[in-house]
């Protein structure tokens, strides 16, 4: 058996063929005799249809079929469903509005679909859509949550009485409103966690296929989670069997959340692939990514602390309004409770929590998951508090942090938010992060930048997530209305190659190559004999897909449970072979079974050969065949945690801010491939960055249009706006997965923003800047610094 | 995009007569602007004539004080030609900081200026070099060339043939990116000639203007110091997401203190 590559950095075998342009997308794939879809979308946010005439667009060149919102109902298509239930404060369910695939009676945001046109090529289904004449009557728009929830603001669901979802919260409010009562100090903030835009290089696709002679249907779509949009459109949908939904998210190019949820799409392409006898294709143009795919974030918080004498916290207020959109995607209503304000404690002994969220509908799109999903508006409000805290009471920030931090000595900890972590140890990648960051030098460099006319400036931020989402019964209690769990399946071939079918889906984690390290450690068979396989319904037992940073601790440990059903298995059948007890046989973990205390042993391909070829085998009472399945639901979330210390200059007399300096120190629980988690750490400080310095998805308040609708003014992140960053780890394994592992796909772009952010504010103390709101745009700034009084600087 | 005709021009004749032969034709060098608004159907031209071939337009040429680039010179020709490194390096600093290498490998000058986007960067290189764009019909001053935005001097059947740049003694351009497009927000373009010290602005206002009140300033005293102190009217200047009236004000004084110091180093 060769060295294991556990912790090694395996190259990643995927990249080969991305490299080489041998990837399998959606677009790529073409199937006999198939049609093209173009989605005719409302240019209003908010608008009645009085009627939709398509007796033109159906007569032109090309066209098989123009469908609408009334062909839907009239074939009994049920609406898009909602798979997490929040129930509010007063023990009612949220608000649940229909959410048609195609628009019936109104639109209510820019992007709606109203109708299907299904032609010969897409450019003739794109001229026909012009030729639909579609007679609408306007209505007055919100965009924003919070004048959406104010008497008289036009209503989103006629339905409703309002435009509130839910209201929601976690944790005692007397106590903690006791608490500020008798509290020291007490410091707040308010702020805003900008609107984001996924922007995943691969836009969403989706090809439908109908094969009347099996009564079977096909769609391959660009998902991060093939089971749960085949059970959502078969259950919920269509009513289709599931037996007879095949859904298959070949090669996905990037998600950040955005492809985990079920789209209008990819059940009017299933749907009318039957109607029109024909496979029927489609491809986002960029735009109607920009209108379409559900955005992230759009939070807006007022945060407070009690502090003692000391600086020591004693109790959190925090009241948050969450934008949802027009109507509720998949598991958006989880995002701005069970997965923000659980994250509320952060690294902290906070005793006293009470968070209260309150969910409105706009007329915008959809708001649901994004990289993150709930713990960086989480982190950005601890974060920035807790800065805040420190600024206020004259108190350090690396020392206001230590003071409050859980110590390493007290886990498993629970907090008053719910959550248990397990393990940790905050003081390590702090004092691993400072050293990084030198922060011992920064006075001098500040004064040295301060010299050239720039004011430098440093941010901390010691983030948790909870990942690994998570136990069946805990989500369920909370309002899923699914299991987080997942399936592995390994199967060991009679020649000893392996094909490993997991539920987890890979658009640039690079499952492929870390899958496979961890089988190829555990069996002694080297990876390049190890396939993993996902992203096919019909291939992979079941799944739940990836999302939340899991892959790896919910969907590695199904693997891993399977590898040790594989591996009882071997013994037994080793036991016969070598004519001894199973007790007597032992196993290396690594590929070897051998007799104890002799040198007589069998590998794992001479097992797999008798368990295909069973000659000499226990058939009496094994039977043939060495292929095992296993789900595997987790018993509690997994807690990545970390340091980031951002150092900016910025540029006072344009409001640039340059990252000079960033570092991240990390505790992702045991480490696989690290190359990968770097790749993964950089990606996300980007995002991170990117929402703290670039990116904000801008709706015009009155109309509802959306501002940022091309990059043309929705600034993207690109290379030359970050650092190089300096990256480590300090891992402290996780307790309760058999890989220790935690997660790490998310971590920074949870960490980044208030490291960003913080260190801004700390540049411009001097000019009396004390608060600012991403991103940090050069005219945010600029108008920041002519708020304080600052006058042209330098 | 919708369908349209094609028509790769011979030669110039050819290329006028194509235009002339049909009132929705349009012209084609760089494509840089026009390709984005056919893709999103906002423009619909009947035939596209492509001025690609016409290789006699495009070239860089010393001529005693004066350089001429031709209209369909690439933006990275101009970044790269020795003559304008030698000549006018603010010109190459200009042109290498158009867009991205895809962009300044297609783009050309002669489509930037006839389009003359006011966040384009060669309005602000041409007013504030005092340029002569010359046509098939007769030669233009920079000054009277940009009328407003999206708006030229050019007739429906003048095609740019190039631009005449006058050596300065010394020049210097500066551009602060709108932060998503990377276009100019603000930029500078300070030139000191035999003529003057002329300072001239992109992307501030709907169109390229000069400053006077810097450009005496700077003939006095060609330093940054030499304009603190004056203030630039917010009144008209351009309001968006990515900055207010005050701030492209504000940064036009930055921005040219920095271009006259460019123009010194």
């Amino acid at each position: 058996m060769s060295d294991s590559s556990i912790g090694q950095p395996v190259h990643r075998r995927e990249d080969e063929r991305f490299l080489r342009g041998q990837g399998r997308y959606t677009d790529d794939i073409h199937l006999p005799g198939e049609a093209h879809a173009y989605f005719l979308r409302s240019p209003h946010a908010h608008a009645r249809i009085r009627g939709i005439g398509t007796a033109a667009a159906a007569q032109a060149d090309g066209v098989v079929a123009v469908l609408t919102g009334e062909d839907l109902a009239a074939d009994g298509v049920g609406g898009l469903p909602c798979g997490w239930q929040i129930t509010d404060v007063d023990g009612n369910p949220m608000k649940e509005p229909a959410h048609p695939p195609l628009a019936q009676g109104k639109v209510r945001y820019v992007g709606d679909a109203v109708a299907v046109v299904i032609a010969e090529s897409y450019w003739q289904a794109k001229d026909a859509s012009e030729l639909i004449e579609v007679d609408y009557e306007p209505l007055e728009a919100v965009a924003s949550a919070a004048r959406a929830l104010t008497d008289g603001a036009p209503r989103v669901h006629d339905e409703f009485d309002d435009n509130c979802c839910y209201v929601w919260e976690i944790g005692e409010g007397g106590e903690v409103d006791a608490a500020f009562d008798s509290a020291a100090h007490t410091v707040s903030v308010d702020i805003t966690n900008n609107r984001l835009i996924p922007n995943a290089i691969e836009p969403r696709a989706a090809i439908a296929q109908y094969t009347p002679g099996e009564e079977r249907y096909t769609l391959y779509t660009t998902s991060q989670n093939p089971h749960v949009t085949r059970l959502l459109m078969s259950a919920f949908v269509l009513q289709i069997p599931e037996h007879k939904l095949r859904v298959v998210a070949p090669d996905v190019g990037g998600g950040f959340g955005s492809k985990i949820f079920h789209y209008a799409e990819e059940a009017v392409l299933t749907w009318a692939s039957r109607r029109v006898a024909r496979p029927v294709r489609w491809t986002a143009e960029r735009s109607e990514s920009f209108t379409t795919d559900a955005h992230g974030r759009d939070h807006v918080t007022r945060a407070e602390m009690a502090l003692d004498g000391d600086g020591h916290f004693q109790a959190m207020r925090v009241r948050t309004t969450a934008n949802m959109g027009a109507y509720l995607s998949t598991f958006a209503p989880s995002v701005p409770t069970i997965l923000y304000a659980t994250l509320l404690a952060g690294q902290y002994r906070t005793p006293k929590i009470h968070c209260r969220v309150t969910a409105a509908f706009t007329h915008t799109t959809p708001v649901d998951a994004y990289r993150g999903a709930g713990r960086p508006e989480a982190t950005y409000v601890v974060e920035r508090l807790v800065d805040a805290c420190g600024r206020a009471l004259g108190i350090d920030q690396a020392e206001i942090r230590r003071r409050n931090f859980i110590p390493k000595d007290a886990f498993p900890y629970q907090t008053p938010v719910a959550l248990n972590y397990d393990v940790g140890d905050y003081e390590a990648t702090l004092d691993a992060a400072m050293e990084m960051a030198d922060v011992a030098g920064f006075e001098q460099r500040r004064a040295e930048a301060r010299s050239r006319g720039r004011y430098r400036g440093i941010g901390y931020s010691t983030y948790i997530e909870a990942c690994g989402l998570a136990p069946s019964n805990i989500a369920g209690a909370l309002g899923a209305r699914a299991g987080l769990y997942e399936a592995g399946e390994v199967r060991l071939h009679p020649t000893g190659k392996v094909t490993v079918f997991t539920g987890s889906h890979s658009h640039g984690q690079g499952h492929e190559t870390t899958f496979a390290q961890v089988v190829s450690d555990r069996l002694g068979i080297g990876i390049e004999d190890v396939e993993i396989v996902h992203g096919d319904t019909d291939r992979v037992p079941f799944g739940m897909g990836t999302y939340g940073s899991r892959s790896l601790a919910v969907g590695g440990t199904a693997i891993m449970r399977a590898l040790d059903k594989v591996i009882d298995k071997s013994r037994k059948i080793a036991a016969h072979m070598l004519e001894v007890d199973a007790a007597d046989v032992e196993y290396d973990d690594h590929g070897t079974f051998r007799v104890a205390g002799t040198d007589r042993t069998l590998s794992m391909p001479e097992i797999a050969f008798s368990a295909y070829v069973p000659h000499n085998y226990p058939l009496e009472t094994l039977e043939p065949g060495l292929d095992e399945m296993a789900f595997y639901d987790p018993t509690n979330f997994t807690y990545p945690a970390g340091s980031h210390i951002c150092e900016v200059e910025v540029d006072p007399e344009t409001g640039r801010v340059e990252i000079v300096n960033f570092t991240a120190v990390d505790d992702f629980g045991n480490v696989i491939n690290p190359m990968i988690v770097e790749g993964q750490v950089h990606g996300g400080l980007a995002q991170g960055i990117g929402q703290a310095l670039l990116e904000a998805c801008v709706y015009d308040d009155a109309s509802g249009q959306l501002v940022t609708g091309t990059y043309m003014d929705y600034t993207m992140p690109r290379a030359d706006d970050l650092p190089s960053f300096r990256v480590d780890t300090r891992n402290t394994p996780c307790t309760h997965n058999p890989l220790g592992v935690k997660g790490c796909g998310e971590a920074g772009a949870i960490g980044a923003p208030p490291a960003v952010v913080n260190a801004v504010i700390d540049a411009l103390g001097p000019l009396g800047v004390h608060d600012i709101g991403m991103p940090l745009t050069p005219v945010r700034v600029w108008q920041a610094i002519q708020q304080a009084g600052g006058s042209r600087a330098a | 995009m919708y369908a349209f005709e094609f028509h790769r021009a011979s030669d110039i004749d050819d290329a006028l007569k194509q235009l002339g032969a049909d009132d929705e034709a349009q012209l084609i060098a760089g494509g840089q602007t026009l390709l984005q608004s056919l893709r999103q159907r906002l423009a619909m031209p009947s035939t596209l004539v492509d001025l690609g071939g016409l290789t006699e337009l495009a070239g860089i040429e010393r001529d005693g004080d004066a350089l001429n680039i031709g209209a369909m010179t690439r933006h990275a020709d101009v970044a790269g030609a020795a003559a304008v490194h030698d000549a006018i390096p603010a010109l190459a600093v200009l042109a290498g900081g158009i867009g991205d290498a895809q962009v300044r490998n297609m783009g050309t000058l002669g489509g930037s200026i006839a389009n003359n986007d006011p966040a384009a960067d060669y309005p602000a290189g041409l007013v504030g070099l005092g340029a002569t764009v010359v046509t098939t019909e007769r030669e233009i001053a920079a000054d009277d060339f940009f009328t407003g935005m999206f708006e030229t001097a050019l007739g429906e059947h003048e095609l740019i043939l190039g631009v005449r740049f006058p050596v300065p003694r010394r020049a210097g351009y500066v551009k602060f990116p709108q932060p998503a497009s990377r276009y100019v927000l603000v930029s500078v373009m300070v030139a000191e000639t035999d003529e003057g010290v002329r300072v001239a602005v992109s992307g501030a206002g709907p169109c390229v203007f000069r400053v006077p009140e810097m450009e005496r300033a700077l003939a006095a005293d060609f330093r940054p110091e030499a304009l603190d102190g004056i203030r630039v009217d917010p009144g008209g200047l351009n309001e968006d997401l990515h900055a207010t009236p005050e701030y492209r004000a504000h940064l036009v004084g930055v921005i040219a203190r920095r271009a006259v110091a460019a123009a010194l180093s």
